[in-house]
């Protein structure tokens, strides 16, 4: 399957990241990790696409990294479609105190706007 | 990403638990701080593995005994306030304040049996005037916005909308006059 998984620096992108690689190497997916703009990180994308590149080293993967600039939701919709992606895979929010679960806007967006199937990573 | 707005003025008085009052399925409800004992932890165990999954809300109250008893772990750790409307020695309802930086996060559940009977608007107050007592000024939730009932409830009691952008309903109340604001705590952002 080819898959996009879009990560900006929260906990849960990084959930995401790990469990998608992971599964990709078993199932031989065609991965790709986009790093977006989440100005709700306090990791910078630098960072961020380091520690994308560590995960899939780690892995034995051969997957790509790219840096996505942009409003992050829109721009992982578009690529999806143009680029003919299976399914967009993201973090699936995070927690507050009282353990409530929160999807972030990112999510919301790309939710109800893509046409591809959507993962949230838990 | 700890930019959460609330109402300029305080809030009006809530009563302070305890309290009693009759619902209106003619039931004698007591509103109390929760003790910290086994034998109401044990109640609030038993309300909570009998809660109906179809009251969920983002995620809470969770499902199986294990992770209850985890959640309730955390929520009722001694910087917490927990409130309870009992019927006799049955748990009907539960509300809570998490902290959260400077302010804290409200929930409340009334098990199913208990709902429609006025106890949610008795709990929720009786929390809100216990927070008032222990000194508390500003409270935060979220809560699932095609949840009507709810909803109307936190605009009667005086919470505000602070955030209408995403799936859920963010809203505020001002609980006690504080000194000027202090800037806002950092929250890791995610």
């Amino acid at each position: 399957m080819k898959i996009l998984c879009g990560i900006g620096g929260s906990d849960d992108s990084f959930r995401a990241l790990d469990r998608t690689v992971e599964r990709a190497a078993v199932a031989n997916d065609d991965l790709t990790v986009a790093v977006v703009d989440n100005e709700d990180s306090s990791v910078s994308p630098d960072d961020v696409m380091r520690r994308a590149r560590d995960a899939i080293g780690d892995s034995g993967l051969d997957a790509d990294v790219r840096r996505v600039e942009g409003d992050p939701g829109s721009r992982l919709v578009e690529i999806a479609e143009r680029e003919a992606f299976d399914e967009i895979v993201l973090g699936g929010g995070h927690t507050s105190p009282m353990g409530k679960i929160t999807i972030g806007p990112i999510a919301e967006f790309v939710l109800l706007n893509a046409k591809t199937s959507v993962r949230l990573v838990r | 990403m700890n930019d959460r707005r609330y109402p300029d003025a305080v809030a009006d008085a809530f009563p302070v638990p305890p309290t009693e009052f009759t619902d209106r399925d003619d039931r004698t409800v007591e509103i109390r701080p929760y003790d910290g004992s086994d034998a109401e932890y044990r109640s609030l165990v038993e309300m909570y593995d009998a809660f109906d999954p179809a009251d969920r809300a983002q995620g809470i109250p969770p499902g199986g005994e294990g992770r209850i008893r985890e959640w309730l772990d955390a929520i009722l750790a001694d910087d917490c306030h927990n409130v309870i409307a009992w019927c006799g020695d049955e748990v009907a309802g539960h509300a809570t304040l998490v902290p959260d930086g400077d302010a804290y996060e409200l929930a409340i559940f009334v098990h199913q049996t208990y709902q429609r009977a006025g106890i949610g608007t008795h709990l929720i107050r009786g929390l809100l005037g216990y927070g008032q007592s222990v000194g508390i000024q500003k409270v935060w939730l979220t809560v699932e916005r095609w949840n009507r009932a709810a909803v109307s409830l936190y605009k009667k009691i005086g919470f505000e909308t602070s955030n209408a952008e995403s799936f859920e309903l963010e809203m505020g109340l001002r609980l006690n006059e504080g000194d000027e604001e202090t800037s806002e705590s950092d929250t890791e952002g995610s």
